[in-house]
């Protein structure tokens, strides 16, 4: 039956046929290929080759002379989302991002306009355990967030460390005010999360008739579900000492992955990320907004990739997220990374952070088609995004590209509604968090 | 201990003193008489001259060109097969104002009251700024460096990116701020129409006050009863035309509203800044006559219903409809990415060697230092930069600065700890793990 219901709910997404023909293949896992075709059929790449002949009725991209490249994956995103923090509780995990999605952002077809196909919409930094994360495909003009939905991607969780979530508690006056109180509230909650699967594992292990069941938690199930790694987690990171406290954290609770977001000074720590086999997903080189990332280099990207540390570069921004391809060029400029590991940076590693590395991040024979073609090398400054499909079907397209964008034009509208962002104005990680000003809100990623 | 570490450092800095002044592990900037010789040279207002050379002598291009004589006390470095272009100006910035954004005791930009436009951005400028050797590094030479606020919050300065007093950085230009009322939104924060109107009224009020005021004051303040006013004083050099006026101004409304105020109050020396939306009325903004500074280009449309390239085109379409064009990256600590702002207008329309003027002459000539600043010219200040090619091309190194004649060290607080973490030491064991048998 719930196997019925999948299938019904997938059937609704469309799938597409396309062969995209004579273009300069970047797979990221098998080389770069020149003058190549790439067969899509019913959603998924079926064939990688010279000289493919068209099946019939399937439409033909020319792409000689330009760059056909894996869908470009955001692990730090939060357009499509009409709220961001519940920041009600220091642990609110019972909360998830997939309630509030909002198909209709205009941020879903710029990004896709930057050859974007998966975003990954995260909860906010407000509190220690936020809220839970949905993987989404940018699957522009459906009406209904359903088809939104990464089917089949784990489920994944924010959690924050430092600045953001002890301001919240000095602003309140409880727990946590210090990187110690962060420590013991982690610590407290995963002891809490295994004393309530043991009283459910009691409950559920006792042949008596007259047992009485434990009090049910979604909140507790959740920390349950992180306990046993059902559910990944990314957390909101910064300074050294704090990643490192984690990862302390996980080894003594058994949780084996473990993604730092942000996490400027992970360079700092790349020999026990990579001995841990934690992965951390930065900025290319966000720095100095706030004390915690003071201390940053632009090379951040660069010494984990060296150091073995899976590493993605993200967005955290409406506006960046538009010119990812750019940010992973800068690793070149600070660390002098290759193409291919450059690329694999918004590709096949934010793919694996969000355990749907078996479904994109690479063109292969088998994943889906997620796919963004280029004018030139994406690495370059004069690269302009073409096309942009996902599962074969073509949901950006620069020729068809309009000026007005409205849906329907609003006769009542008596403003021209012109916002005026800079930026410093990007990033929401704090957006909807009561526990600080206006003005902060401008100055906090 | 101690020995160790001084023989470790010596190791380490080993390879640095080969080519830089090096005094106790400190690398100095560096002004003898310099001639950078078989580079390709783009001089930005005489073309490029492949193969040429350069004498910088006291802070001064002393000489550029294919066929130079080299002074035989002159310093010379071959730049075979790497390129040179005048320093790169940030037409807009907070840099040195603000250390930590989210710290406010970290930030000087912003002073109490609307009425401030005598507040000096250059007197809180910190040379030492950790930022500010980020930045140059990169290539940006010089910025103009903004304070922010109400409607009239202070006075702009133009700095180059060397010198251990704000006076010593002073690259002199400086302009008075306002901020033209805007019936924007700002933010997250969404305003009503009758909100944004009630608040435009008021400021517009209190903008045509001080400046009503202002005209007076110049008028008068010659006289014997005329009392001291600080805030007329800066305003009366605008009326007067002695200092630049930077306004403010994004949405295509406030820009014809803006346009209209300025030939009201017969203004000269004005200049736009933001201008977003200058594309929808490019025609009249060149009608003016007015330069404007615009940027950062890496933004969103400021309409949701914008097509979502606008803000990279934005730049590119004022400058074919005849306006000079300057660009600015409106940042702090990321000034470094002006190229990027620059590339993207490029690729967007305004093409590569437009796109440079913007972000070197065409900023100089818009802050009134286009005599000093902006190209490779004989009796320009050496502001130069040394890149292994197209600097906006982001893999692009730069590999040497040069600002007011001094040689940059190429190292700030991204690359020293690049230096330090690349191959931590120690790694993952502080001492090895000894296993028996």
């Amino acid at each position: 039956m719930l196997f019925l219901c999948t299938s019904v709910l997938q059937a609704q997404t469309k799938k597409g046929d396309v062969l995209i023909k004579n273009g300069t293949v970047i797979t990221i896992t098998d080389g770069t290929l020149e003058n190549t075709d790439v067969l899509v059929r019913n959603g998924k790449i079926d064939r990688i080759g010279k000289n493919l002949k068209t099946p019939n009725g399937v439409e033909e991209v020319d792409a000689t002379g330009k760059f056909v490249m894996p869908g470009i994956i955001d692990a730090h995103s939060h357009i499509a989302g009409t709220s961001i923090n519940e920041g009600t509780s220091q642990v609110t995990a019972e909360v998830s991002m997939e309630d509030v999605v909002d198909p209709l952002d205009v941020g879903i077809y710029r990004a896709l306009a930057g050859g974007v196909t998966s975003i990954h919409l995260m909860h906010g930094s407000a509190n220690v355990i936020g809220g839970q994360n949905e993987t989404l495909k940018l699957r522009w003009g459906s009406t209904n967030p359903e088809d939104l939905r990464f089917e089949g991607a784990p489920r994944t969780i924010k959690f924050a460390l430092g600045e953001n979530p002890t301001r919240g508690g000095r602003s309140r006056g409880i727990q946590p005010q210090s990187r110690m109180g962060v420590e013991a509230m982690l610590r407290n909650t995963f002891n809490d999360a295994i004393k309530y699967r043991d009283a459910w594992n009691a409950y559920r292990s006792n042949k008596s008739s007259r047992k009485v069941a434990p009090e049910y938690s979604l909140r507790m199930e959740t920390m349950v579900d992180i306990l046993e790694g059902e559910v990944l987690v990314h957390c909101h990171s910064y300074r050294a000492d704090e990643i490192y406290m984690l990862m302390k954290v996980f080894s003594d609770f058994g949780i084996e992955k473990l993604t730092f977001q942000h996490a400027n000074e992970a360079y700092k720590v790349a020999p026990e990320l990579a001995e841990f086999g934690a992965s951390a997903s930065v900025f290319s080189d966000w720095w100095a907004y706030k004390l915690e990332v003071y201390y940053s280099t632009a090379y951040n990207a660069a010494i984990l990739t060296e150091n073995g540390v899976t590493t993605s570069i993200n967005s955290d921004s409406g506006e960046l997220i538009r010119h990812l391809f750019h940010e992973a060029a800068k690793t070149q400029k600070y660390g002098d990374l290759s193409d291919n590991e450059a690329l694999a940076l918004i590709t096949l590693n934010p793919a694996k952070q969000l355990g749907i590395d078996n479904r994109v991040g690479s063109l292969e024979k088998g994943k889906d088609a997620d796919i963004a073609i280029f004018d030139n090398h994406p690495l370059s400054i004069y690269a302009v995004p073409q096309m942009t499909f996902v599962d074969g079907v073509k949901y950006f397209d620069i020729e068809n590209d309009v000026a007005d964008q409205r849906i329907y034009i609003d006769p009542e509208s008596t403003v021209e509604d012109v916002q005026i962002l800079y930026s410093n104005d990007h990033d929401r990680c704090m957006e909807g968090a009561n526990v600080v000003n206006f003005t902060d809100l401008f100055n906090n990623k | 201990m101690k020995k160790f570490i001084s023989i470790l450092s010596v190791l380490v800095l080993l390879p640095l003193f080969a080519v830089a002044q090096n005094d106790g592990g400190i690398v100095r900037a560096d002004n003898s008489k310099f001639a950078l010789t078989n580079a390709k040279i783009y001089t930005v207002t005489n073309g490029v001259i492949e193969n040429g050379t350069i004498i910088i002598n006291n802070g001064i291009i002393e000489a550029v060109g294919a066929d130079i004589n080299i002074p035989g006390d002159a310093q010379v470095i071959d730049y075979s097969g790497q390129e040179i272009y005048p320093g790169m100006i940030d037409s807009g910035t907070r840099l040195g104002l603000s250390e930590i954004g989210s710290i406010s005791e970290a930030n000087d930009f912003r002073e109490f009251g609307e009425i401030t436009p005598n507040m000096q951005a250059l007197t809180a400028v910190n040379p030492n700024s950790v930022a500010i050797p980020v930045t140059r590094v990169s290539g940006v030479t010089s910025t103009l460096t903004m304070p922010a606020g109400g409607p009239l919050p202070g006075t702009a300065a133009t700095i180059s990116l060397f010198g251990y007093t704000p006076d010593q950085m002073f690259a002199g230009s400086k302009g008075v701020v306002m901020n033209f009322p805007s019936t924007a939104q700002r933010g997250w924060r969404r305003r009503t129409p009758e909100q944004i109107e009630k608040a435009r009224e008021k400021a517009q009020e209190t903008i045509n006050d001080a400046f009503d005021k202002a005209e007076l004051y110049a008028k008068i303040k010659e006289s014997d009863d005329a009392r001291y006013y600080p805030e007329m004083e800066a305003l009366a050099k605008v009326v007067n035309g002695e200092v630049l006026l930077y306004i403010e101004v994004n949405s295509a409304k406030d820009i014809l509203s803006a346009l209209e105020w300025i030939e009201e109050r017969g203004y000269e020396n004005v200049v736009l800044t933001g201008v977003a939306e200058g594309w929808r009325v490019a025609e009249e903004i060149a009608e003016a006559g007015l330069p404007v500074i615009t940027g950062p280009v890496l933004s969103t449309p400021t309409r949701g219903s914008d097509a979502y390239d606008t803000a990279y085109k934005n730049p590119g379409l004022m400058q074919k409809a005849g306006i000079k064009v300057a660009l600015r990256t409106m940042d702090t600590e990321n000034s470094r990415n002006l190229p990027y702002n620059a590339g993207f207008a490029a690729t967007y329309g305004m093409g590569r060697e437009e796109a440079l003027k913007a972000i070197t002459i065409n900023a100089a000539e818009i802050m009134g230092v286009g005599d000093q600043l902006g190209s490779i010219e004989v009796g320009k200040k050496a502001n130069i930069f040394v890149s292994t090619g197209d600097p906006f091309q982001t893999s692009t190194k730069i590999l040497d600065v040069f600002i007011d004649g001094y040689k940059i060290p190429m190292t700030s607080r991204h690359t020293e700890l690049y230096d330090e973490f690349l191959n931590r030491t120690p790694g993952l064991n502080k001492n090895e793990v000894k296993v028996d048998g």
